[in-house]
């Protein structure tokens, strides 16, 4: 390691060690509402901390705040128990305070070595790229983990685009890492080995590490101490191994009553609920991302695919849907030719619960009411003649599915962005499968929702699993392929690698396939 | 001002409210709340605009006061003038609705004025060889069919290319346009011209006979009451039919159509072609109740216009009726301010394009100020 010359990106002024860092009575009110309230958390030097809460609880807040997004109506920071004033991201910056957040920051279509580079405040006009790279190099000796510097950072799996977001911080001197929810765009060996890293990193009193999340598996495999937030407030914490998973969930949620998942039950259905046979589907680039899929999918039984990110289950997923055309193939529903137009999906009962309901299932601004009508506004009573709207059915159709499905919203005229996240999939839950469901196509429905939505949404899934749908889960949270499915299969490079009853899984063998063994 | 809306949310949230009336003042007071920004940022807008006109006028000597004082009086100030304005708005109604219509569905198309040329040509030479032949009234019919039928298929193709082929429609559209004026000038130059017109290209006149006359009591042409008929038509057909809703679920929100299995190819062209079609009528318009045959005189920008009459009524078919007379008020006076002012006729596209870029700014203010927000939108963070 001596051969290195003195990295180019080094500022002198911040301390090569971890830091620690304080908030003192941090509080911000935006507007009528209190999201932070008197909210003091310690995270010593060289930890590794957890910051758990459901959505809304403020923990995004509460390191906007630090990293100077918003400015704290009252409260101080502290970092090694020296008081500093953040007011934008730049002091925080310059503090060696440095986020990593859920989704990518980097350029897609520079290197890896590119976007380190690029992101230095003092980056060149005129960039000497042999030196550079030597200096990168240098660099990534130091590192316990690296990533191939010269492909363009499209081109790179999601936990090598997440290693190079922690590797951008290290390479700008920030010793205290804020990470949120890092994992939810890796697989479990992924997030496992980065955690382990981070986790290993700090033990050395390298860095401290912040990390905002929802799993508590994590947050006992890796994390030494945690607070929780709810309601801008912070009700609890404490050492790691002092608190118990039920302790952790109680603190989180309150007294609200977590829905006990429905106890599986025979089916009353029977057959092949669905049939996918040779399926081939092109990417946006053109190139087959989905290449020979076969699968089955009985009636009252869910399948769960796991795999890892980009081997093609969007597109599998797209493409039943109807939302990306079929190159070869054959999808079979109840043993009869199915194509993902409108009449089918009706006449063979096919109902789609995907991720990020607001982009793929939920027109953003229109209403509550007309986003759950999507299924069965051509149709008795809200359309008449085939072709004339009445709203009034549509109205009272939605309230009775707000209230069926406890959808939280001011009204069925509130356009539906203006709902939370949990209640946007709540509306399209209740719009997909309060009627009779033969097939359901689940495509990461979980994502990014708060504890409670997701226990809700589960125990929905396996209730149409036992009432005798078909389902296909495709999933990149494996816990909760785990969970739910019957059967498992492992998608890589576009087909099936490997499928296992549920009952027999093992973590480790899925895991392999995952990564294509 | 607020106090008590997070409360009803609340309980809404769980149970809802039992007495209906209650829930539809709530529901209306939430809808007034979030539509009135509509209303507030275009009207900012506009002030801004006419601020910075004002600055633009003063800067070459002239007085802003005196600039409203003839647009009021060659548009507005007395009867005659008004109706000149009507007259005017006509068309930009029309074209409008040309780019409200694509807009509801996703697309900024701005081919209307290719639409209106096209449209307006294919009226007139169709009516070459009924003229003194067909009955005036069957003329008419066929004429307004040719350019209705002309126009839908001309922006029906920018939809298509854009569906089948993922071309920019707005563009397409745009390129359209020089393209369709081009064809109109190959014919009237050429095969179609009326030698016995030797000053300006034209096809043949179609004749006083042949000419849509005025709504009875006025000097204005019929063209105006079609215009507020479309712009209702359409806004029911977007608001109150299942097409409409397709069609806003698939402006909305692309993949959420695709998922439900909506046809958004079909949706797309037919949108594109109920666009052209409101244009070529525009065209038909200006030939058969304006101009009597079809030149050059037909590309007098009223496609561009509407486009700006479209933007700042936010693409609704109703709004855009009072903005499309004020516009063409604004286009009446043009003759008055050439006159009086001794400003030249572009003083009013200056006026015209200064609203249209700090229209396009003030995009950005949309959910910037508190004071139109709902219960629920404020409680996201």
């Amino acid at each position: 390691m001596s051969l290195a010359e003195p990295p180019i990106a080094k500022a002198p002024t911040i301390p090569q060690r971890a830091p620690s860092l304080e908030t003192i009575g941090m509080t911000k009110v935006f507007g009528s509402l209190v999201a932070l309230d008197d909210v003091s958390i310690k995270v010593a030097a060289g930890s590794f901390h957890a910051l758990l809460g459901e959505n809304g609880a403020g923990k995004s807040t509460l390191v906007k705040c630090v990293m100077g997004f918003h400015l704290p109506d009252r409260g101080a920071l502290r970092l090694d128990d020296e008081e500093i004033e953040v007011k934008n991201p730049r002091d925080a910056q310059a503090r060696g305070v440095g986020m990593v957040y859920q989704h990518f920051t980097l350029v897609p279509s520079l290197t890896a070595a590119e976007n380190l580079v690029v992101s230095r405040a003092d980056a060149p006009a005129v960039i000497d790229w042999r030196r550079e790279k030597k200096a990168l190099e240098a660099f990534l000796e130091r590192m316990p983990f690296r990533v191939p510097l010269n492909r363009p950072v499209s081109s790179l799996a999601a936990g090598e685009k997440q290693k190079l977001e922690i590797l951008k911080l290290l390479y700008l001197n920030q010793r205290f890492l804020i990470l949120d929810e890092p994992t939810s765009v890796l697989t479990p060996s992924e997030a496992d080995e980065i955690l382990g890293l981070l986790k290993a990193m700090a033990h050395r009193g390298e860095i401290t590490v912040a990390m905002i999340t929802h799993k508590f598996r994590e947050v006992e495999a890796f994390c030494d101490e945690v607070s929780v937030l709810r309601r801008g407030k912070k009700v609890g914490g404490g050492k790691v191994g002092a608190l118990s998973t039920r302790d952790m969930a109680r603190m989180m949620i309150g007294d609200a009553a977590i829905r006990q998942s429905a106890a599986r039950v025979k089916a009353p259905k029977s057959g092949r609920a669905l049939e996918i046979a040779g399926l081939t589907v092109a990417n946006d680039e053109g190139r087959d991302a989905v290449a020979g899929f076969d699968l089955q999918v009985r009636a009252g039984e869910i399948v769960g695919v796991a795999g890892v990110s980009g081997n093609g289950q969007s597109q599998l997923v797209e493409a039943l849907s109807g939302q990306r055309p079929i190159k070869t193939g054959q999808i079979l529903v109840h043993d009869q030719n199915f194509e993902p137009t409108r009449d089918n999906f009706d006449r063979f009962k096919v109902f789609g619960l995907p991720e990020e309901p607001l982009k793929n299932a939920a027109v953003p601004i229109m209403s509550v009411a007309e986003n759950m009508a999507f299924r069965s506004f051509d149709k008795p009573p809200i359309a008449s003649l085939g072709w004339w709207l009445n709203p009034a059915p549509m109205r009272a159709k939605s309230r009775e599915l707000i209230k069926r499905y406890n959808v939280k919203t001011p009204s069925t005229e509130t356009p539906i962005r203006d709902l939370s996240g949990g209640n946007v999939q709540r509306a399209v839950l209740a719009r997909e499968l309060s009627g009779d469901v033969d097939v359901l196509i689940v495509a990461n429905p979980c994502f990014g929702l708060d504890f409670a939505s997701v226990a809700d949404i589960r125990a929905q899934i396996i209730d149409q699993r036992n009432r005798g749908a078909g389902v296909l889960l495709v999933s990149e949270d494996l816990d909760e392929i785990l969970e739910l499915s019957d059967r498992i299969a492992v998608m890589s490079g576009g087909k099936i690698a490997y499928v296992t009853d549920a009952a027999g899984a093992d973590r480790t063998t899925i895991g392999r396939r995952m990564a294509g063994h | 001002m607020d106090s008590g809306a997070p409360a009803a949310g609340e309980v809404s949230g769980a149970v809802l409210p039992a007495a209906p009336s209650e829930r539809a003042a709530s529901d209306l007071a939430l809808r007034l709340r979030a539509g009135s920004e509509y209303v507030a940022i275009p009207a900012l807008a506009l002030a801004i605009a006419a601020f910075l006109f004002s600055l633009f006028l003063l800067a070459i000597g002239k007085s802003p006061i005196d600039f409203v004082d003839n647009i009021w009086r060659g548009g507005f100030g007395s009867g005659f003038s008004f109706q000149n304005t009507l007259q005017r708005s006509a068309p930009l109604i029309l074209t409008a609705l040309a780019v409200a219509i694509p807009a509801r569905i996703g697309l900024i198309m701005i081919g209307g004025e290719g639409a209106l040329v096209l449209g307006g040509f294919a009226s007139a030479a169709i009516a070459t060889p009924m003229v003194g032949v067909v009955a005036p009234w069957l003329t008419l019919i066929v004429m307004a069919s040719a350019g209705v039928a002309v126009g839908a298929l001309w922006i029906g193709l920018a939809g298509f290319l854009r569906y089948a082929r993922g071309v920019n429609e707005t563009i397409s559209s745009l390129l359209l346009t020089y393209i369709g004026v081009a064809i109109m000038n190959f014919f009237v130059e050429g095969s179609l011209r009326d030698l016995s017109n030797p000053n300006k290209p034209s096809t043949r006149p179609i004749g006083e006979a042949y000419m849509v006359g005025k709504i009875p009591g006025t000097d204005v042409h019929w063209g105006f009451l079609a215009g507020l008929i479309l712009a209702v038509g359409l806004q029911i057909l977007m608001t109150r039919t299942t097409f409409g809703f397709a069609a806003r679920v698939t402006g909305g929100n692309m993949r959420a159509a695709l998922a439900q299995g909506l046809p958004v190819g079909k949706l797309i062209v037919a949108c594109a072609m109920i666009a052209g079609a409101c244009a070529g009528l525009a065209g038909f318009y200006e030939v058969a109740a304006i101009q009597g045959r079809a030149n050059a005189s037909l590309a007098a920008g009223y496609g561009f216009t509407g486009i700006l009459v479209s933007f700042l009524a936010r693409h609704n078919p109703l709004a855009i009726v009072p903005v499309a007379i004020l516009f063409g008020g604004l286009v009446a006076a043009g003759g008055l301010i050439q006159r009086r002012m001794g400003l030249p006729d572009a003083t009013v596209l200056v006026l015209q394009g200064l609203i249209f870029v700090v229209l396009l700014t003030s995009e950005t203010l949309y959910g910037r100020f508190a004071i139109f927000k709902t219960a629920a939108s404020k409680d996201r963070t």
